[in-house]
């Protein structure tokens, strides 16, 4: 994945701008030795690496206005970075950039449960912001597998999702306001605790931008109360096709489960070996898990076990306990782990509409044997997002380069089918040299003049979402403009 | 100007030398530029694919062709889109663009989410006359950046929507609508809100000062209404007498539409606020009329002609627009509360880009 070029002449001025930066940050807040930036030379997207030229920790929105302002003025690329979960490379730095990392800022600011939003800085971790409100039997809804260690900045960032959004949606139906800091330091409030934009929906615009547009210190997000419970069901099939008309049948009944995960052969097997949650030896696995009081969960299974026995599985299984429905989870949630110990793994992230399941199935696993790269498929089946795991052996010369060409052939396979690149990862630089494929030059043009508006200088992860071709001439009227 | 395809309106728009007025069903009370650019050309719903709950329709469409079309498979627009035409005294067919253009939603706003969370893609023509799309027509998409949502409520000020894609959602099997008669507008947000802070799904919060009733709705198959029914009534009987008013379809119909204003005189605004602020903000309107919905969150206010309701509101933490009023009113205090010079500037930016000539309703969003 080929990257911008370092500018020498930025580079030669790092020590002018370590001392600005010292100016208006604490020592311990920027990171300057070759072998301490190291630590942040990639994210979750490990096969691409580069130290960056300075690492910066600011605590405050200020001190984070501070940086941008001294970045812009003095021509600096700047790469923002949540807690570096990105499966995309979305804060992949390159060898010029200063890493602006919001991680010391992870404060609840303000907790309303009467108006159900809590005010947070935007380094805390996914995971902490439902467990600074659950006490009181709420949580916040968007949960990416990374909820442990990922920042809800990089989750505004990349409009994360997760498994339960098919009932609760992602990020964005979940981002109430944000304190934002623009390229040129100044700091703007969007949305907040009030409902929709009172102008243009900025807002919106804002999540999913990959931290293209601004850094946002702090976030008001919903939260919402508790069900009083949650219940799984497992059920297997002999073939993916039946699996996918099952789903389509239940999405039909009237009935909204809030999450229906579906995981292939490679994955069941993989997961089972890891979890030891029970799942049967079959083609296709379902788990539907619905929500309500104790009657209502039973009501709704019911309805579902109806559904699913048209379809003549393999194996139908209710939770009998949350000991076992944790298991059930744990295993889904493991899945890439799980992956990861039977090869290396690359994880692609399309969405397609429901209704192409099959026939996408088929045709990935046609292009499998076409590549002779194993993929296995785990997705959040209810809204289309997929998630083929290709496994590959990065010690072995061509292996990453194949399975790079094969992971594009599946991506553009979902544009094809009438879905999209990326459904909750994020295009970073992953992608990137695929949004030719989804979308016209013209729709293209019409996305960086977002951009334009922004940030201008185009300083702010400059080389992600675009194809470097695309993006090209606005980047090089910045390094033509210092 | 009423072009009968995607690429005749690209050619118009192209080819125009004068500004136009952007419009559907011209139900939503738009002024502006004599010329009308009208989508009423373009109709159909392109895709229906109640299994994947997706629908696409071009932009033209009647709303009530694209409700009975879901209704066919039991299905629905969740956020519940207002009527206008009664509170405006406008005539026309809503479109599926209007809806989406100015991000029109109803009670069920509050839960289930803004016309802009279930707007999935966009087709639009921008002020070059170029034809763009955003997002697609699934459900989980982040590829590049989310111009649907700069789409939806940008009143046709960055381009003429020719498609939309939007998330549907099963109908309700049944509903229930619990009524408490409460002292004052403070004790009715406190029961919206904890209906709403409740586990039961509360789909519709609304407080009707004349009468004195706060309103709450839940959804869904019957055995589960009828429980939560139940928990939710004794829940919300500690602020004042709940009773059990049924579906109630048409108490909901009158809260979407604030059918309490349309006969009467005056100046039409509505207030987005943090749910506990509403009755402090509501006080200092000093209004003819007040409806609260979104569990307080919000305010719908009749004032005299002319009255300058944001001097009124001072500071506060939302922002006031104005809905029904004459066109000296609407000149003289601007449609949408006034944005920060920062933020201004960005939106600014934002139409130059999109519409550089300024020929899509200009002035209607500043």
């Amino acid at each position: 994945m080929e990257m911008p070029k370092p500018n020498p002449g930025v580079m030669s001025r790092k020590a002018m701008l370590l001392e600005r930066l010292r100016s208006v940050l604490p020592d311990d807040a920027i990171i300057h030795e070759e072998v301490e930036t190291r630590a942040y030379e990639c994210d979750a997207l490990t096969a691409y690496k580069c130290p960056p030229m300075l690492v910066v920790l600011p605590s405050s929105t200020q001190e984070v206005s501070d940086v941008l302002r001294i970045c812009q003025e003095e021509g600096v690329p700047v790469v923002p970075r949540g807690s570096g979960t990105s499966l995309a490379g979305g804060a992949l730095p390159t060898a010029d950039c200063v890493i602006l990392g919001v991680a010391r800022m992870n404060e609840v600011l303000e907790t309303d449960y009467d108006n159900r939003f809590i005010r947070v800085q935007s380094g805390r971790t996914n995971l902490s912001v439902t467990g600074a409100v659950e006490e009181e039997d709420f949580f916040f809804a968007p949960d990416p597998s990374s909820q442990l260690a990922c920042a809800i900045a990089g989750n505004i960032a990349m409009n994360s999702g997760g498994a339960h959004c098919l009932k609760y949606g992602v990020t964005t139906n979940n981002l109430l306001g944000v304190t934002m800091v623009l390229m040129d330091g100044t700091v703007i409030e969007l949305g907040g605790a009030h409902l929709d934009a009172g102008g243009l929906d900025l807002l919106g615009v804002i999540c999913g931008s990959e931290g293209q547009l601004g850094v946002v210190t702090e976030a008001t997000l919903r939260i919402l109360r508790k069900p009083e419970g949650a219940r799984p069901v497992l059920m297997g099939f002999d073939d993916n096709a039946v699996a996918g008309e099952c789903v389509s049948d239940i999405i039909k009944s009237g009935i909204l489960p809030v999450a229906i995960e579906f995981m292939d052969r490679l994955c069941i097997e993989a997961c089972e070996n890891f979890a030891h949650a029970g799942y049967p030896n079959c083609e296709a696995l379902l788990i539907v898990e619905v929500e309500g009081s104790e009657a209502e969960i039973e009501s709704q299974l019911e309805k579902i076990i109806e559904i699913a026995k048209r379809h003549n599985p393999v194996e139908l299984r209710e939770s009998q306990s949350a000991e076992e429905s944790a298991k059930i989870w744990l295993g889904r949630k493991s899945a890439f782990g799980a992956m990861g110990q039977i090869n290396d793994y690359m994880c692609l992230d399309g969405t397609i509409p429901v209704s192409e399941l099959p026939m996408v199935l088929r045709r990935i696993g046609e292009l499998s044997k076409e590549f002779g790269l194993p993929v296995g498929n785990v997705f959040h089946a209810g809204d289309g997002n997929m998630h083929p795991l290709i496994l590959f052996d990065a010690n072995k010369p061509g292996d990453l380069e194949k399975c790079e060409a094969f992971g594009a052939e599946i991506l553009k396979l979902c544009v094809d089918a009438g879905g999209c690149l990326t459904g909750e990862h994020g295009v970073g630089i992953e992608k990137r040299d695929l949004m030719t494929y989804q979308y016209s030059p013209e729709d293209l043009e019409a996305q960086m003049a977002v951009k334009d508006v922004f940030d201008p200088a185009w300083l702010l992860n400059p080389a992600k979402v675009f194809p470097l071709p695309v993006s090209e001439s606005r980047r090089a009227a910045r390094v033509a403009a210092q | 100007m009423k072009p009968e395809t995607e690429a005749e309106f690209a050619e118009l728009v192209a080819g125009l030398t004068e500004p136009v007025r952007v419009q559907g069903g011209g139900t939503r009370g738009i002024s502006g530029p004599e010329t009308a650019l009208v989508t009423t050309g373009l109709t159909g719903v392109t895709l229906y694919e109640p299994g994947a709950l997706t629908l696409v329709a071009r932009a033209g469409t009647p709303l009530a062709e694209v409700e009975a079309a879901l209704d066919a498979e039991g299905q629905r627009l969740a956020f519940e889109p207002m009527d206008h035409r009664g509170l405006l005294g406008t005539g026309g067919e809503p479109t599926m663009g209007g809806v989406v253009a100015a991000n029109v939603s109803g009670p069920r706003r509050v839960q289930a989410g803004a016309c802009r969370d279930f707007a999935l893609g966009v087709r639009f023509v921008d002020g070059r006359g170029q034809v763009l799309k955003n997002g697609g027509r699934v459900m989980k998409n982040v590829t590049g950046y989310d111009l649907v949502k700069l789409m939806v409520g940008s009143w046709g000020t960055l381009g003429v929507l020719t498609e939309v894609s939007l998330k549907v959602l099963p109908k309700a099997e049944t509903s229930e609508t619990i009524s408490v008669q409460v002292p004052d507008t403070g004790a009715a947000i406190r029961a919206l809100s904890a209906g709403l802070g409740s586990p039961y799904e509360v789909t519709g919060a609304a407080y009707d000062p004349e009468s004195g009733r706060a309103l709450l709705r839940i959804e869904g198959f019957e055995d589960s209404v009828a429980y939560r029914a139940d928990r939710l009534s004794s829940l919300v009987g500690a602020f004042g007498e709940a009773s059990r008013e049924g579906p109630a379809p048409e108490l909901w119909t009158a809260i979407r539409d604030v059918e309490v204003f349309h006969d009467r005189q005056g100046d039409v605004w509505r207030i987005s606020v943090k749910p506990s602020d509403a009755p402090e903000v509501a006080a200092r309107a000093e209004a003819d009329g007040l409806l609260f919905d979104w569990g307080g969150g919000l305010i719908w206010v009749l004032v005299p002609e002319g009255t300058d309701l944001r001097a009124r509101l001072g500071d506060f933490s939302g922002h006031a627009t104005l809905v029904r009023a004459s066109k000296a009113t609407f000149e003289a205090l601007g449609r949408l509360q006034p944005e920060p010079a920062a933020v201004s500037a960005l939106s600014k930016g934002l139409r130059q880009k999109f519409d550089p000539r300024g020929i899509f309703n200009p002035g209607l969003m500043g």
